[in-house]
């Protein structure tokens, strides 16, 4: 008997016969249905007794379905007809679940053409709970064991099932409501097709026109997004990579600062470093007085546009460079910097000719991350925009704004959709095929070599000042909390926190009487759970993209990618669109929030996880399956221990998104279930400038803490004990002119 | 019979193999004795490495079966074969210090923790690296890595031990060395183990059995000895050892023998399926001799180049039949560039070969 398939068996006919089939009115943590009389009560009712006593006749074939595969669980693995069978009874229960979910809505059929055919119904469908949730698992597994028993991926049940899982899940939770909001696109708002009012929006002269280079007049906002990623890109990278060499190829002596520097930006939320730039450049900003005072400088609105969303981007992503990065630079093996040195080469060559090359794969990485980071941001341009408008808020306004047009906001989306395409493509091309693999089973004895003078110089030039800058901006954030309102009256005050994150002395004991404590116990919560399953979805993606060879990899790397290139604005609008009715009703709870963080966060733990693992050489997991370790134990033993730094990244920025995200959550917030950077906004827009940039202190402070616990149970790789910098031995060209 | 009872034979059956459009192996079949070692032998890209993948479960065949005792393991993947490699790279992991990589099989197969050490500590001692258990694997020189990489295959005492290019990241001597050592644990263990190397004199040196691979097919199986005395073709002829293919006329069959005329000279030669007609010889450099006297009967020829190598000297002669390379022991009698000598062929180590 296959244990496999005996476990599924077992999981979908307990979720069938046992648990309830349908999400219950208290929702889907309450756990009110084990004493409410599940499995036969009608609110609690399982998927048989919803069939037989609750009508809903057609959930019965569902547990036939299950049942199936008992007919060949005697036979063996290698048996045809065992693989034959699992993948078609799988598929069929799958196709039934989602099929049922989709003909039958809240108010009978779906579809007009089914009420003519079988005329109206009575049936009703609600959200799918745990009983669903769990045949549906059951069938997708019978259907990948399936396959695996038919010998795809040499046979792999744990890599032939994790691609099944990611597929199902990025299907649900990235297709459906892509292809929901792309559907508004040739509909207008009624919800009836309208397809001739689809290229007119299209081509509209609001997105591609190009009046700013012939005259003065505004460029379409598209052209706008583009310049301002392409530089964001460039200038972030280049940040990272300055910031990345200093922590690992100098012996800078305040290292330990420099990182937690670069970190700042990165647990911020967006709209604070907005906000921190107009106090210091705004027209009554701080250097703004202070060049008028001095120089004569009239106070301007300059940075209002272009300038002060590139400044506030770069601040805000060059962190994220960094964190790839930092990765890459360790990675890259100094035997081969060493090699190159007893080639004669000189220190720069060197450089310029093998470490910068090696890096290649971490650039272009950290490039793609500017660029499309800066195309989906929204909080920067909304504060600190001006006139410049990009696709990003466009987006939000067409949907929000008076205009409220869906269709508008879809084919923006489109367009951005296409940059970040195009960034994609571009990227495969430039990297090419090479083989980029440094870390060998070889094991390599050299040290990191210090890097040249030249690259010193400029690495320092441009890193500190921005540091310096950082620190400045930082301290606004952390005095403006202090002050009665910064810049016009600047008296000392415990106020705001104390109107946020009070806890007075009540009747009953302690009560935590701040405004912001709701908010604040959910943000928390909310980040902590969705970390872990955001590294863990986005690492297994790599590991099967960077190790596995399948039919249809170019669809799946580019299907777990897609989330990442649409803006957080309109995956807000398209999960309110797919996920306030059945099949999937979780729209005002917290599972919503949580999913949008995974799919939404999942691309950095996957391209952490490709630029990390492409450098692990193959043999390495080759070696370990020789040696009897199933692929699961080699990706827990051999693979996770030599990605920590790719394992740091994913959980320290899906962490900190899901404490800093904004442009989905605001649309995905509920009464319940507030999150703190929506309340923040909420005290801007009130004007509490005091009690949001307290909020904010707070939050960057929980941040830091999180991050050192992460760094502390992660812990750092130990490839090789000697990690102390030599200095570049000194080749024959240069020793001879010394 | 083995003394070694885990010890399995491995046999392919019509296995092929192809990448897409590339065919890396093509409809091969051999079988490797049990506690034997067999050496995939030939040029680069012929298929070697893909066909010890094969053995290892890390390619699947695209057809044909292959066969590991007597289980048919042609769907089963790496992880469920009981099979061990030792690869080019060592493959090492650079976070486990030694006694853990060597233990790792055997923990990951789950036995307990104390008793795999033991184990381990054992293997790393057969290879010689008692003690080396704390350190990590960049703390060793690659002569020890090597040998912890074959410390960790040996001790889970797999059914087949496989090996690829195992010596190549390793200096001449040590070479030598290190695969004498693995030869002798081979056949103390009696492991059935498989070879891949692109080196003749490696495969001559450890091969019970030797294949050699063309273009993703089997040239020709034997020991080391057929290979060298009887090479079915030219290319075998001249990829094993050094041999000197010239035209000859096969003059006529009687029996089992070929009567071949080279130049001025004739002898009898096995005729090996070859009928009468131009056919092409193999002659080893050794078993050419070089004479002074005109008067004896051989193909006439003038020395163009003499190397004294110690050991031996070095001619190339050339002759009506073209160049000949010639080695002769006999250094300290050395014949002088520019001299007219008369070539005669040994007894042994001249073959006819198919084209
Ligand atoms: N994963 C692969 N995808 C496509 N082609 C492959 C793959 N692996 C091997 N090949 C091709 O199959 C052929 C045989 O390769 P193989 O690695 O077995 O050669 P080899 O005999 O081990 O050579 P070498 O001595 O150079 O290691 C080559 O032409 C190679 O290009
Ligand atoms: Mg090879």
């Amino acid at each position: 008997m296959n244990r496999n398939l005996v476990w599924w068996m077992a999981v979908g006919l307990g979720g069938y016969l046992l648990l309830p089939w349908y999400v219950a009115d208290d929702g889907f943590w309450s756990f009110t249905w084990l004493i409410g009389g599940a499995p036969v009560t009608a609110d609690y009712a399982s998927g048989l007794f919803k069939g037989l006593l609750h009508g809903r006749p057609w959930l019965l074939p569902v547990g036939v379905l299950l049942i199936a595969p008992g007919l060949v669980i005697g036979r063996p693995k290698a048996d045809p007809v065992f693989g034959a069978a699992l993948i078609t009874i799988g598929a069929l229960g799958l196709i039934y679940i989602v099929g049922q979910g989709f003909t039958i809505g809240i108010s009978g059929w779906e579809f007009p053409g089914l009420e003519q055919l079988f005329g109206p119904t009575e049936l009703r469908q609600e959200g799918m709970g745990y009983g669903a949730l769990l045949a549906s698992a059951a069938f997708l597994f019978m259907f990948t064991l399936g396959f695996a028993a038919r010998g795809a991926i040499k046979g792999d049940v744990f890599v032939v099932g994790s691609i099944g899982l990611i597929v199902a899940l990025v299907a649900a939770f990235v297709f459906f409501p892509v292809i929901r909001i792309l559907i508004s696109a040739v509909q207008d708002n009624d919800g009836s097709y309208a397809f001739h009012l689809f290229f007119p929006k299209l081509f509209d002269g609001k997105i591609w026109g190009v009046a700013c280079v012939t005259s003065g007049l505004r460029c379409g906002v598209a052209w706008n997004s583009l310049f301002l990623a392409i530089l964001t890109g460039a200038s972030s990278t280049l940040l990272g990579l300055a910031f990345a060499l200093i922590a690992t190829r100098t012996d800078f002596r305040a290292k330990r600062l420099l990182r937690v520097l670069t970190l700042l930006p990165i647990i911020t939320p967006p709209f604070v470093i907005g906000l921190a730039v107009i106090l210091l450049f705004g027209r009554s900003g701080l250097v703004s007085q202070w060049l008028w005072e001095f120089f004569g400088v009239p106070p301007s609105r300059w940075i209002f546009g272009l300038p002060g969303i590139w400044f506030a981007q770069t601040l805000a992503f060059a962190p994220i460079a960094f964190l790839v990065l930092i990765g890459v630079v360790e990675g890259v093996s100094p035997a081969m910097e060493e090699a190159s040195q007893t080639l004669r080469a000189s220190s720069w060559r060197t450089f310029s000719t093998i470490s910068l090359p090696l890096m290649r794969p971490g650039l272009a990485n950290a490039f793609l991350l500017g660029f499309i980071e800066s195309l989906a941001d929204f909080g920067n341009p909304l504060v600190l925009g001006g006139n410049y408008d990009v696709l990003s808020t466009e987006i939000f306004f067409a949907i929000v704004g008076a205009q409220n047009d869906q269709g508008r906001a879809a084919v923006l989306a489109i367009v951005l959709l296409a940059f970040t395409l195009s960034a994609f493509v571009a990227q495969r091309l430039w990297l090419g095929r090479k083989s980029y693999v440094t870390v060998t089973g070889k094991a390599d004895s050299g040290m990191p070599v210090k890097i040249p003078a030249r690259v010193k110089a400029a690495v320092y030039g441009t890193a500190l000042p921005w540091a310096g800058l950082t620190v400045v901006i930082y301290i606004i954030i952390l005095f403006g909390g202090f002050v009665e309102l910064l810049g016009r009256n600047n008296t000392f005050t415990f106020r705001h926190y104390i109107d946020t994150f009070g806890i007075t002395q009540g009747e009953f004991g302690l009560v935590f009487s701040g405004l912001a404590w709701n908010s604040f116990r959910t943000t928390v919560s909310i980040a902590a759970i969705s970390a872990p399953l955001t590294a863990i979805v986005g690492l297994l993606t790599a590991y099967i993209l960077v190790r596995q060879r399948f039919v249809g990899r170019q669809a799946f790397e580019f299907g777990t990618m897609l989330s990442f290139a649409i803006p957080g604005t309109v995956i807000g609008v398209s999960y309110i669109l797919a996920f306030n009715v059945p099949p999937i009703e979780i729209t005002g709870t917290g599972v919503i929030l949580v999913i949008s963080f995974v799919f939404r966060n999942m691309p950095v733990g996957v391209r952490a996880g490709i630029a990390s693992m492409s450098q692990l050489d193959n043999s390495l997991d080759e070696a370990s399956l020789t040696l009897g370790a199933n692929s699961f134990t080699t990706v827990r033993k051999v693979i996770l221990p030599l990605l920590r730094p790719a394992i740091l990244a994913a959980l320290v920025f899906s962490f900190v998104r899901a404490m800093t995200a904004i442009s989905a959550v605001i649309f995905l917030v509920s009464a319940n279930y507030d999150m703190a950077t929506s309340f923040i906004i909420g005290r801007v827009e009130n004007g509490d400038f005091g009690q949001a940039i307290a909020y904010s202190s707070v939050l960057i402070l929980v941040m830091i803490l999180a991050i050192g616990l992460l760094q502390l149970l992660v812990g750092e790789r130990q490839i090789r004990r000697r990690t102390d910098v030599v200095a570049p031995v000194p080749t024959a060209s240069t020793g001879l002119a010394a | 019979m083995t003394s070694n009872a885990k010890a399995a034979a491995v046999r392919f059956d019509g296995v092929t193999k192809a990448f897409g459009a590339v065919v890396a192996v093509s409809d091969v079949s051999f079988t490797v004795e049990a506690g034997k070692l067999v050496t995939l032998l030939g040029p680069s890209g012929c298929g070697k490495t893909t066909t010890l993948r094969m053995i290892a479960g890390l390619e699947m065949a695209t057809s044909g079966r292959v066969l590991i005792g007597e289980e048919d393991v042609t769907a089963l993947p790496a992880t469920d074969r009981d099979v061990s490699m030792v690869f080019q790279s060592y493959a090492l992991f650079p976070h486990m210090n030694v006694i853990d990589n060597v233990s790792y099989g055997l923990v990951v197969s789950g036995i307990a923790k104390s008793t795999a050490r033991a184990q381990a500590e054992e293997g790393l001692a057969q290879v010689g690296l008692a003690g080396y258990g704390k350190r990590l694997p960049s703390e060793l020189s690659g002569g020890q890595q090597q040998r912890v990489a074959v410390a960790r295959a040996l001790v889970l005492e797999p059914q087949v031990l496989l090996f690829d290019e195992p010596l190549s990241n390793l200096d001449a001597k040590l070479r030598r060395r290190v695969r004498e050592d693995i030869r002798e644990l081979q056949q103390n263990l009696e492991m059935t183990s498989v070879y891949v190397t692109h080196d003749q004199e490696e495969a001559l040196a450890v091969s019970d059995r030797v294949i050699v691979m063309r273009n993703a097919e089997i040239a020709q199986e034997g020991t080391p000895h057929d290979l060298y005395e009887r090479p079915t073709d030219v290319f075998v002829a001249d990829f094993v050892g050094d041999a000197n293919l010239v035209k000859c006329e096969i003059t006529r069959i009687d029996g089992e023998d070929a009567t071949v005329r080279l130049g001025s000279i004739e002898c009898t030669l096995p005729h090996r399926g070859l009928s009468a007609g131009e056919a092409d010889l193999a002659i080893r450099p050794e078993s050419i001799r070089l004479g002074t006297d005109a008067s004896t009967a051989g193909i006439a020829g003038n020395v163009r180049k003499a190397v004294y190598l110690g050991s031996h000297v070095e001619y190339t002669v050339d002759t009506e039949v073209g160049d000949l390379f010639v080695t002769d022991p006999r250094a300290d009698r050395a014949i002088v560039a520019g001299s007219s000598v008369m070539v005669t062929l040994a007894e042994r180590g001249v073959v006819l070969v198919r084209p």
